[in-house]
């Protein structure tokens, strides 16, 4: 009796699973979003069909032994779907999931919106890739990324998507102006714009010369070291060493100059800086 | 009914009893009898009586008594008096009142002294404490004190083209599409940090650089973190940095820590916030003929003065001094408020303190400006 148990129960676990398995439904591995299908159903009678999924729910009526139709916006938000039909005293069920359909748009991300030239791996582009329903397209796609400024050939990265998300880095021009930054995959094109501009000054050189009132000190255009000038408004600090003491002015460039006039009788060394970037000296005497 | 009745018979005795026991009305207390304020309409004769009258008649705005008081008003117009000691064009001073003052005569020979007076004004950015020595001189049997006027020079009608830059912000609002680009906040970079001990207080200062090409809000926050890696106490540098930089303009901060000591603290985490803003480059101030030197009260100071290059008046003026040692390490920074305004193209003296425990290490420094200026309508 002992030996014959445990053989009666096994064989009721099996019969059972057997039975189960003959009540799923047919139904398909994964499913395009907004795409329909049927399923097959047997028997005969009325029954209710169940659907739920991510972001949907809907109970109907529906004829056993014959085909159920799931429509196309029942099935656009990816994700598991559970399909259960209940009717005659069975129940069948079954499972599938939806994938994201055909890419149709990119959201596109760009940092910084302004760089100073020659950066290196300066410029990120992110871009996320959905479907026509906003679903996320987790299977490889490929991105092109095109950051193309005025008079230089752009500069184009092809990237494969990972799980929806496609990302590079990039060097920013040699040039400062606006830079246009393109994500673009199948005809489907977003476009950022990078401000691209001067970087630090470069071989800041300033000549000083006494009038009536002062020392008139005035910087050489000043540029950066790939010859772009530096943006106006950028602070130049003139400071004056002389017997009177210390005398400091902080004056923004226009028109890539910086001047001041330093109302100083006596002789002065006169340096200039900007930011951290120190410039010449240059040495004036006293009034006569 | 009844309670009416009850309320009327109860204010009746109240009266009764008002009439039967009078109280006597106490002096203001504070206020010594006799006196309006402290010093108004006091002795005049001895010079520090004349000087602490003159300063009570101040401290009361009661302009004309304080100015009945000069022996030089015929030197001096009611008005530029009044100037002198109340400001104007909108500068701190109009914004301070004469909180108190301490008088010492220095000197005192027959009908002339020299009195010193230690000011306390209160203003709007805190406690403002000014000294000047003032001459008392005898007349007709009072002392009356020779007022040291200022006289700002007239700059002659002109017309100062301003073109300096000027950026305006437009960002994107909450309701715009999400992923779409907005302007970056400007990049700016803390480029030197110091921890110094100055009595009781532990004083982080350094400097701060706009590396950007755009305008830059900026606010450094320190916190302190003790010997297990725990927050002591977290601070900003609130008034003692120039917190509009333009690009590639390099401000000073000091953030104060009172109560904490060097030994406490194992390391201080910085964060330097930019945000972007409208600025404008104008107006441009020039800080002249700055160098060390003693003040009257016999304490090291950096002194200078400030043009302001602009057409129009600067209403108040903060200065801001960077002390560095010999390695070019920022060892300590300053900060005064220059009570009078800043007019067109005319100098306009400062001075900010030098710590006792810094002046033998100072082996440069570099003076900013901060300014506010009174919006017109």
């Amino acid at each position: 009796m002992c030996r014959i148990l445990p053989a009666v129960c096994l064989a009721v676990c099996l019969t059972a699973t057997v039975s189960l398995a003959a009540q799923d439904l047919q139904l398909p591995a994964t499913v395009a979003a907004g795409s329909g299908f049927a399923i097959p159903t047997s028997g005969s009678g009325s029954a209710t069909l169940y659907l739920v999924g991510p972001s949907y729910a809907a109970k109907r009526q529906v004829q056993l032994g014959e085909k159920i139709l799931v429509q196309p916006q029942e099935v656009r938000s990816a994700g598991r779907y559970l399909a259960i039909v209940r009717g005659g005293g069975t129940s069948q069920s079954g499972s599938f999931y939806v994938v994201a359909a055909k890419s149709a748009s990119l959201s596109f991300l760009a940092h910084p919106s302004r760089i100073p030239v020659a950066q290196r791996d300066g410029v990120i582009g992110v871009a996320f890739v959905f479907d026509k329903w906003h679903n996320l397209v987790r299977r490889p796609e490929t991105v092109d990324f095109r950051l193309a400024a005025k008079d230089a050939p752009p500069v184009i990265q092809s990237v494969r998507s990972r799980d929806g998300v496609a990302w590079a880095l990039m060097n920013s021009g040699h040039k400062a102006g606006n830079a246009k930054f393109v994500a673009a995959l199948d005809g489907i094109e977003e476009t950022r714009v990078i401000q691209q501009v001067a970087a630090d000054p470069c071989h800041l050189q300033i000549r000083a010369e006494r009038n009536a009132k002062g020392v008139l000190v005035e910087t050489a255009p000043v540029r950066d070291c790939s010859g772009n000038p530096v943006s106006d408004g950028t602070v130049v600090t003139f400071t004056a060493n002389g017997p009177q003491g210390l005398s400091t002015v902080d004056v923004p460039i226009k028109k890539d100059v910086a001047q001041a006039e330093l109302k100083i009788p006596g002789p002065a060394t006169i340096s200039v800086a900007s930011g951290v970037v120190m410039g010449n000296e240059v040495r004036v005497g006293g009034q006569p | 009914m009844k309670l009416a009745v009850l309320l009327v018979l109860a204010t009746i005795a109240f009266l009764i009893l008002g009439f039967a026991f009078p109280v006597h009305q106490a002096a203001t207390p504070g206020i010594v009898s006799g006196e309006a304020l402290p010093g108004v309409g006091g002795s005049t004769n001895t010079p520090e009586a004349a000087v602490r009258s003159l300063l009570g008649d101040v401290q009361a705005h009661d302009w004309s008594r304080a100015y009945s008081m000069l022996a030089n008003a015929n030197d001096v117009p009611e008005e530029a008096f009044i100037h002198d000691v109340n400001g104007n064009y909108g500068s701190l001073r109009t914004f301070s009142s004469l909180e108190g003052s301490r008088t010492r005569v220095l000197n005192e020979s027959g009908d002339q002294a020299l009195v010193r007076a230690d000011m306390h004004w209160s203003t709007a950015v805190g406690p403002i404490y000014d000294v000047k020595e003032l001459k008392a001189v005898q007349q007709g049997g009072a002392w009356k004190i020779v007022w040291p006027l200022e006289k700002q020079p007239t700059v002659p009608p002109q017309v100062v083209p301003v073109n300096y830059l000027r950026w305006d912000v437009i960002s994107r609002g909450p309701q715009d599409d999400w992923g779409t680009q907005n302007v970056d906040s400007p990049q700016v970079r803390i480029v030197s940090m110091n921890a110094v001990q100055h009595g009781s207080t532990l004083v982080i200062v350094g400097e701060v650089v706009n590396e950007d090409t755009v305008p830059a809000f900026v606010d450094i926050n320190a916190i302190l973190l003790g010997k297990n890696g725990q927050d002591l106490d977290q601070e900003s540098s609130f008034d003692k940095i120039q917190h509009t930089l333009l690009p590639k303009q390099v401000s000073p901060y000091r953030i104060d820590f009172p109560g904490y000591n060097l030994s406490q603290v194992k390391n201080v985490r910085m964060d330097a916030k930019a945000m972007l803003v409208p600025a404008s480059a104008d107006p441009v101030i020039a800080v002249l003929d700055q160098h060390e030197q003693t003040n009257v009260l016999g304490r090291k100071v950096l002194s200078g003065n400030l043009l302001n290059e602009s057409g129009r008046v600067v209403n108040i003026a903060q200065v801001l001094a960077t002390y560095y040692d010999s390695n070019g390490k920022v060892i300590w920074v300053s900060d005064g408020y220059v009570d009078r305004a800043l007019l067109p193209q005319t100098p306009e003296p400062f001075a900010v303190d030098m710590p006792d425990n810094t002046v033998g290490k100072v082996q440069s420094y570099r003076v900013t400006v901060n300014h506010y200026i009174r919006e017109q309508s």
